[in-house]
């Protein structure tokens, strides 16, 4: 009798609980696409969502990262420096002559080669995420910056190619090859977070490391792993910018993080770990795209209010998830 | 090495390394440039090399001492570089409007007016942390991102530029020979530490580090201490980006106090001040600042990119969290003695405590 009670109160507040911050994300971002739609009547072409993909692929890419570190409640300051640097080497690189080919893998294998030292620094000799993964923000922000004071343009045939090619219906409407690559990585995180061993550790480890420890569950290997992951997202990012913006430039991607961070905390994943979803933070990264759409079509409003309307954003969902008593540590 | 008791204590003191790389940074510097250490006196003010780290390392000790007793409640402030440039955009606009620039009530309104907006902007971070509990590192996420797009909505995007003497004389302004940024550090430094060292607020402080609903349950009413440390915080930074902003004699929403977040939590940590909370070091902090600043300054010294200064920085903040870190320690000293048996742990490892 009272399993069954419990049990019948668990399926009726498990699914809302859990789902309540996407769900709430989900209507948030149907609402601002509502705004536009009412406001302006070029926001209803399909052209304008497909943009809003085109501009923030790299952002999507590195949010996914970011997700799997925040699932195991740790954090990631450096992808940002990391999305610069790894556009920087590349472009770099490609001046020097190289093959595009072996570009692309060296510049890949920057990111999860810093996130996996990284990973080791923090399981191994127990320092703070928050300051390892600065130094990181640091250390790649210096490179950029030893490899050349200014932008480097890429002119290789393959990266201009990748930047301009479409793939769109014959109306006209079209996406880049980026979207593409950002979706990609999209199904794979999911698919990951959801179905493999891994996954299940990573949201075991986020909800108490001390118990997944006892359970003897790979803590460690696991912990390394997600910095691993958010460093080749941040790669794969920085590939994407490149082929985006068509050059390297030092200083770009400087304050990423934290787009990408609230991003993942507007999808609706708890900061301390342990709960949240890879479609919440698509969400998130639309929610931040559309914003910036809004506001370049307003036109009168001005940069900064994206970062004060992202900060009320951000007050409100954590007030959110407060609310409706997710756990915080 | 004469008396290996007295060196023990000496190699295993907190401040040891910090210190040992500060020395050695200003012994390089000596080596590259033999004038380094030298001290002008020139139109009754002292100048030098040493005078000017001290100098602009004043901003940086003032956000440090602030973040020390926010890290030592167990949270941390990310929203004090934009309140500094929050509070230094409000003064120089408060300023800007002035009829004479000059006029020193002009000046002091505007330093309270930025000190009062910084002290609200604190307070809603206390709020948010104490009251509604709030994970701090995301809490003071709000302010720091929500606060620059403030502090360009304040300046309208644009540098705000001011010419006003008494304003400028904060930053780079002197007294009795030394700038006089130097002394509202060191006041400022004097302050906290004689309020906590010198009554109970620091214990206080710490025991609501170690354990927050502890202290609640002793009698300490850990809420008000947990709002207090970011209202504290959010005080130094202002006067932190009043000095920033007055050194420029202009405002810029974007540029003032970039970074000093992070450069103020690395000089805490630095210092010997653990990120789980619980204990602090007021004298470590300031010495992690000057650390942080000497470098900066070697780089430029030494004619390095500003930029690539960050890897130096990189490097120096792993090199000095990796000796202070117990585990590193305890493989290394396991590797170099390992007949001598378990050696003492000279800091218990602390326990992470759900703050």
């Amino acid at each position: 009798m009272t399993t069954l009670s419990l049990l019948a109160a668990r399926t009726r507040s498990r699914l809302p609980r859990r789902h309540v911050p996407v769900l709430a994300t989900l209507v948030l971002l149907l609402v601002l696409y509502g705004v536009g739609v009412s406001q302006y009547r070029a926001f209803s072409n399909i052209q304008v969502v497909f943009n809003v993909f085109i501009d923030n692929g790299f952002l999507l890419v590195v949010a996914v990262g970011m997700t799997f570190v925040i699932l195991t409640g740790g954090i990631d300051l450096s992808v940002g420096s990391v999305v610069a640097m790894t556009a920087m080497v590349s472009a770099f690189l490609l001046r020097e002559g190289l093959p595009a080919a072996l570009v692309l893998i060296i510049a890949l294998l920057i990111g999860p080669t810093l996130g996996f030292l990284m990973g080791c620094v923090i399981h191994f000799f127990d320092i703070q995420p928050f300051i390892v993964t600065l130094a990181g923000m640091f250390f790649a922000r210096g490179m950029c910056t030893f490899i050349s004071g200014s932008s480097i343009p890429i002119t290789d045939g393959f990266w201009t190619r990748m930047s301009q090619q479409r793939i769109g219906n014959p109306s006209g409407n079209f996406v880049s090859i980026s979207v593409l690559i950002a979706f990609a990585v999209v199904a794979v995180a999911a698919y990951t977070l959801a179905y493999t061993r891994l996954g299940r550790n990573v949201y075991a480890i986020g909800g108490n490391s001390q118990s997944a420890l006892l359970m003897g569950l790979p803590v460690g290997r696991t912990r390394i792993a997600v910095y691993t992951i958010s460093g080749l997202c941040a790669a794969i990012g920085g590939i994407l910018l490149s082929f985006y913006t068509l050059s390297g430039a030092p200083l770009i991607g400087v304050g990423m993080e934290l787009d990408v961070i609230a991003a993942v905390v507007i999808g609706g994943t708890v900061l301390t770990g342990g709960s949240g979803y890879v479609f919440g933070t698509v969400l998130g990264v639309l929610v931040l795209g559309v914003i910036q759409t809004l506001i370049t079509f307003d036109g009168s409003l001005n940069s900064w209010w994206t970062k004060i309307v992202i900060g009320g954003l951000l007050f409100a969902f954590i007030l959110l998830q407060r609310l409706i008593g997710i756990r915080y540590k | 090495m004469s008396d290996p008791k007295a060196y023990r204590a000496l190699t295993t003191h907190r401040l040891f390394w910090p210190v040992v790389v500060l020395v050695g940074m200003l012994a390089a510097n000596t080596v590259y440039r033999p004038g380094f250490l030298s001290v002008q006196m020139r139109d009754g003010h002292l100048y030098g090399s040493l005078v000017d780290i001290l100098r602009l390392s004043a901003p940086l000790i003032l956000v440090a001492l602030g973040m020390t007793l926010v890290i030592a409640t167990g949270g941390i402030d990310l929203s004090v570089g934009s309140l500094c440039a929050i509070s230094g955009a409000i003064a120089c606009l408060y300023i800007s409007r002035q009829p004479d620039q000059n006029s020193v009530g002009g000046v002091l309104t505007a330093l309270a007016l930025g000190l009062g907006v910084a002290l609200v902007l604190g307070a809603w971070n206390g709020v948010l942390v104490a009251v509604i509990g709030i994970q701090p590192i995301i809490a003071t996420l709000i302010l720091m991102v929500a606060g620059r797009g403030l502090a360009q909505l304040i300046t309208e995007g644009q540098i705000l530029t001011i010419n006003s003497g008494p304003y400028k004389a904060i930053g780079v302004g002197h007294l009795l020979t030394l700038p006089l940024a130097i002394f509202l550090a060191l006041a400022a430094a004097l302050l906290v530490a004689a309020v906590t060292r010198r009554t109970a607020l620091g214990l206080i402080i710490e025991s609501v580090g170690g354990n927050a609903q502890a202290s609640r349950l002793a009698g300490i009413r850990s809420g008000r201490i947990t709002f207090l440390v970011y209202v504290i915080s959010a005080a130094c930074a202002a006067v932190a980006g009043f000095m920033m902003t007055a050194n420029v004699s202009s405002a810029d929403g974007n540029a003032a106090g970039l970074w000093v977040e992070l450069d103020a939590i690395l000089a805490v940590v630095i210092g010997g001040t653990s990120l789980a909370g619980g204990r602090f070091s007021l004298g470590g902090t300031i010495l992690g600042a000057l650390l942080i600043q000497t470098l900066t300054t070697t780089v430029y010294a030494m004619n390095i990119s500003p930029q690539t200064s960050l890897l130096f920085k990189a490097v120096v903040v792993i090199a000095v969290c990796l000796i202070q870190a117990p585990g590193f320690r305890a493989r290394f000293t396991r590797r170099r003695a390992p007949a001598a048996g378990p050696t003492p742990v000279s800091e218990q490892p602390k326990e992470q405590v759900p703050a």
